[in-house]
């Protein structure tokens, strides 16, 4: 068992047994920041999947995250006021998590194919600010769309329902975040180590050598910021049914630049960096917050550490500089 | 309906914004086209250059102290953050940068609100530039926004001579041809560096200067306008001069003309009512889709040479 | 300097009172980015008011919620899970207070709102547990269209931004005054340059112009009003014309007409007491939101002299009764939580060196909400 792996083993262990632990031990509300950093580590593992194997550097993710976020808010809203979701056809919203999570997914994976579709044109540099440029696009438009709230955004008064599950215990919540976020973990895994992942990795490092053995390197990495991206949207319609709100502020480039920072904290293409880099992102912002207004500035300095002398990330410094995968 | 003089007021006005935005975008695209780097904390340097003219004015009364003490802090810092963090970066691929830029706007967004509190600060324009004017043809316009205007294109022509005809700028077009080949010429590459980074911040803080004595001095003031030259220097080609002023006047019309016409014209289509509000929205896109239309016809921008 | 010394007693007072605490008070409010100072007002207006109390067992948790409602969730989860506060109190943002509420007043813990005024909260979604302290959102822009109407403005051009509140806000205005509108605009939130919309209102015919924009919004909008020579009377609410950014503003303020429910010459007993008091912990003047909070924190008290809030039915007894010296002199309750009390208008003067404001006149007497009649609690 590599280093990593034994790190990897440590993480999945400690995902299940602390928030177990701080539930028996009746502080629920480190179940709720559990939750949110298993949340945010999902939106994180999805923009690996673009950034770490198929080296898109998407500032835009947070159109995904949103969209996501949006799938869960108008599909609870017309549940809860009884209302049809489109009038003509008397279609009905729900509050059945696991059909929001596919109407999720699927959105922020039609979204992913049009913006990844023009984006992917360029590269480079040119396809960062692009992305950015999308996502502020997507910003405004929820901003000034009077239907579902515009700016004050959308309350969804009662967690949504899955089947056995009492949701609205934040222990159970945890439990079908969790599971979530180890299935997309294994998907990710077993991306990387596919047909599709391999063929990926070389069209990231040497494009011209896939062209020539007949693969489009444009088209796998659309697929890759497609299927990067109904993970991210996923994330997103958990992140909602966690707050049990969702708002504009989904949509901003700050989003997408916190989702990055988590899989960059954690360490790029490794399986568990998203992980890592959330639980540490929300563990400081709950321990810094609570010391200064400041704790932004002790944070961007240490991130800025992180970048500049700690290239693998946290996991690079645990297990070693070489990577499991990428 | 629209009056002749009510549309050359709104094209003055998006001229006005468009060289303002030039301002910001000329500095980030020579510091992508010449280092090959990505800085999301351009808009920091645009807010510190507000700060220190608005600390400065006062301090002094003095306008134009006010706007050499923006200049001057702005190159500072931009030196500095080069010297200490940026130089570190150009080796690195655009995530290193971006991760550390975005990690530089936490920095000086929170430590300008440390250091000057939560609170607005107050700069104005000079007495001597203030109250409007009457141009040729009935427009009462504001001579601050003519001066802004003025201003804005003389840079862009000096920016413009300086690349095209002095030492130095053919060895900021030497940088971004080949940066080894530079380097083996004998020229000092990461004095250059410092040297273009600096100026490149200078503009920034000047044009925050300026557009801070008609708009709010206040923590974040950078970041919409860091967007906004994101999408102009896309437009135009990066690494471009001439494509970042192109680029800047569409983005600066499209905006302003957008504002104004669209909810005007969507009232021949629908109510009033929600012509308003939706006019309003999409507005707000419109320079995203001329962004993207753009792009579908020309992937690496109007001046775009390569990616 | 001052002021850091006061927080810190304050800090090693809560400290001390900790474990002596009875009542646990949580506050969820905006101390950093751009809207900061609207939340650290609020804040410290509140703690004046405890601290002028002499009560050693109010412990009061305080948490930056950033100006983000994803974050003000958080807290508000964390201060009922992990805190186990006893009632709580704090947002600033209306988008925010949309978002904690309704989730915090299910549970029957107390909310005392000292400053967002949603509609949705005033009427079909108002709550037992949910007090707004400062106004329901339409009633500064109701008294300024009641102000134009009195001032004989009968063409207003109105402008405010494109999102719900500013909706509210325009619709708001529309519902008392009785003038013709020379136009209407929808501005993009968080706009910086107005030259545009200027141009329009020079071009449009009006004869006043009422607008709508808080925070940063409004001094770009004064600032660039002021120099386009356009000179039609201004009327606005007071959020553009506070003592937190009329210094930002400047001269380009001077003269102009808002609508507020407080002001700082106001003259009854607690307005002078807080005003001075304010200035000398602080050292600055206090703004509308240090009233607010202010006067949340002491109808907390009042109500705490009288019940304890595990006591359902008597502790909402007593915070209806708002038996309390309000600095606004008198305050009521409606029917649905929402103050009944009476809208000045106040004009922009210089007081030496500082921009302040001057009571000019009252505006609107005993005034509700039109959302009470929705309200079925």
């Amino acid at each position: 068992m590599s280093r990593e792996a034994q790190v990897n083993l440590a993480v999945v262990v400690a995902l299940v047994l602390l928030p177990l632990a701080a539930h028996l031990m009746g502080e629920s509300y480190w179940v709720t920041l559990a939750t949110r950093a298993a949340v945010l580590a999902l939106a994180g593992v999805g923009l690996n999947i673009a950034l770490g194997q198929g080296g898109l550097v998407s500032l835009g993710h947070a159109v995904f995250f949103g969209i996501g976020g949006y799938s869960m808010g108008i599909l609870a809203y017309h549940a809860q006021t009884y209302t049809p979701l489109i009038e003509s056809f008397g279609l009905p919203g729900t509050n059945l998590m696991p059909v929001i999570w596919l109407v999720a997914a699927i959105s922020a994976a039609l979204a992913a194919l049009l913006i990844g579709a023009l984006s992917l044109r360029t590269t480079g540099v040119y396809f960062i600010m692009i992305t950015l440029a999308f996502g502020q696009m997507f910003y405004f438009f929820a901003l000034s769309w009077p239907t579902y709230g515009g700016e004050d955004g959308l309350s969804i008064y009662v967690r949504n329902r899955f089947p056995g599950v009492n949701t609205l215990a934040p222990i159970q919540f945890y439990g079908i975040v969790i599971a979530v976020l180890l299935l997309a973990l294994l998907l990710s895994h077993r991306l990387a180590r596919s047909p599709f992942g391999l063929a990926l990795a070389a069209a990231r490092q040497v494009p011209a050598r896939v062209a020539a053995v007949g693969l489009d390197p444009q088209r796998l990495k659309l697929v890759a910021f497609v299927l990067s991206a109904a993970v991210t949207g996923l994330a997103g319609a958990l992140f909602a049914d966690l707050n049990r709100f969702v708002s504009p502020t989904m949509f901003s480039w700050h989003t997408s630049g916190e989702i990055m920072v988590f899989v960059i904290i954690g360490g790029v293409g490794r399986l568990m960096g998203p992980v890592v880099g959330a639980m540490v992102f929300v563990l400081l912002e709950h321990l810094l917050g609570g010391i200064s207004e400041y704790w932004q500035i002790a944070f961007g300095v240490l991130l800025l550490l992180i970048v500049l002398f700690a290239r693998g990330g946290l996991i690079g410094l645990v297990a070693g500089r070489e990577k499991a995968h990428g | 309906m629209m009056s002749l003089v009510l549309l050359a007021e709104q094209v003055l006005n998006g001229l006005q914004f468009g060289v303002m935005l030039f301002l910001m975008a000329a500095g980030l695209t020579l510091i992508f086209g010449v280092m090959g780097l990505i800085n999301l904390a351009h808009g920091s340097l645009y807010m510190l250059g507000a700060f220190a003219a608005a600390s400065v004015a006062a301090a002094t009364g003095s306008f134009t102290l006010a706007l050499l003490a923006a200049l001057a802090a702005a190159a500072v810092a931009g030196v500095i953050v080069e010297l200490l963090i940026i130089r570190r970066l150009y080796d690195r691929d655009h995530l290193d940068q971006v991760l550390a830029t975005f990690a530089l706007i936490l920095i000086f967004s929170e430590g300008t609100r440390w250091a000057f509190g939560s609170f607005p600060l107050y700069l104005d324009i000079p007495p001597a530039l203030s109250g409007p004017v009457s141009l040729p043809g009935g427009i009462d316009y504001p001579l601050y926004r003519l001066v802004l205007i003025g201003a804005g294109l003389l840079i862009a022509l000096g920016l413009d001579l300086m690349i095209t005809r002095t030492r130095i700028g053919i060895r900021i077009r030497a940088g971004e041809n080949d940066r080894e080949m530079t380097a083996a010429l004998g020229i000092d590459i990461s004095r250059l560096y410092t040297l273009i980074f600096a100026l490149g911040a200078a503009l920034a803080g000047l044009a925050g200067a300026l557009v801070g004595a008609i708009q709010s001095v206040q923590v974040g003031m950078g970041e919409p306008v860091l967007i906004l030259a994101f999408v102009v220097i896309v437009i135009g080609g990066i690494g471009s001069i001439r494509g970042a002023l192109l680029g800047a006047l569409l983005v600066g019309l499209t905006d302003t003309l957008g504002g104004v016409f669209l909810p005007e014209a969507l009232k021949l289509v629908t109510d009033p009512a929600s012509a308003k509000a939706v006019g309003a929205s999409l507005a707000s896109m419109a320079i995203y889709i001329l962004m993207g239309a753009i792009l579908i016809w020309r992937p690496t921008g109007l001046f775009g040479g390569r990616a | 300097m001052k002021m850091g010394r006061f927080l810190l007693t304050a800090a090693f007072a809560a400290l001390a009172s900790a474990a002596a605490a009875e009542v646990k008070v949580g506050m969820i409010t905006t101390l950093s980015g751009g809207g900061a100072g609207l939340g650290i007002d609020v804040r410290d207006g509140f703690l004046l008011a405890i601290q002028q109390s002499g009560r050693s067992d109010i412990e009061l948790v305080v948490e930056d919620d950033q100006q983000k409602p994803e974050i003000a969730v958080q807290l508000a989860d964390k201060m009922i899970q992990s805190d186990k506060v006893d009632l709580m109190t704090g947002i600033i943002w209306s988008n925010l207070a949309m978002a904690v509420v309704p989730s915090v007043t299910a549970q029957e813990m107390f909310y005392l709102s000292p400053n967002a005024g949603p509609s949705a909260l005033a009427g079909a979604g108002c709550s037992p547990f949910y007090f707004n302290v400062a106004w329901q959102n339409d009633a500064l822009h109701e008294a300024a269209g009641a102000y134009a109407n009195g001032a004989g403005y009968g063409n207003a051009f109105i402008l405010a931004p494109n999102y719900p509140a500013g909706k509210d806000a325009l619709t708001g205005f529309k519902r008392t005054f009785t003038g013709k509108l020379a136009g209407e605009i929808y501005t993009e939130l968080g706009q910086t340059d107005y030259a545009a919309e200027i141009a329009q209102i020079r071009a449009s015919g009006a004869d006043s112009v009422y607008f709508f924009l808080p925070g940063g919004m409004g001094i770009s909008f004064l600032k660039q009003y002021a120099d386009s020579g356009v000179g039609l009377p201004l009327v606005g609410p007071a959020f553009s014309f506070d003592q937190n950014i009329l210094q930002a503003v400047g001269d380009a303020a001077l003269g102009v007409v808002n609508t507020s429910q407080w002001s700082k010459d106001l003259d009854n007993e607690a307005n002078k007491a807080f005003v001075a008091s304010f200035q000398e912990a602080y050292g600055r003047l206090p703004s509308l939101y240090a009233s607010q909070g202010f006067d949340t924190a002491n109808l907390m008290l009042s109500a705490l002299a009288k019940a304890e809030p595990s006591d359902k039915a008597a502790f909402q007894a007593a915070l209806e009764a708002a038996d309390f010296a309000s600095t606004r002199g008198k305050f009521a309750f409606g029917p649905n939580h929402h103050p009944v009390q009476d809208v000045y208008a106040r004009k922009v003067v210089k007081e030496g060196d500082i921009y302040t404001n001057e009571t000019i006149g009252t505006v609107l007497t005993d005034h509700g909400d039109s959302y009470a009649a929705e309200c079925k609690m």
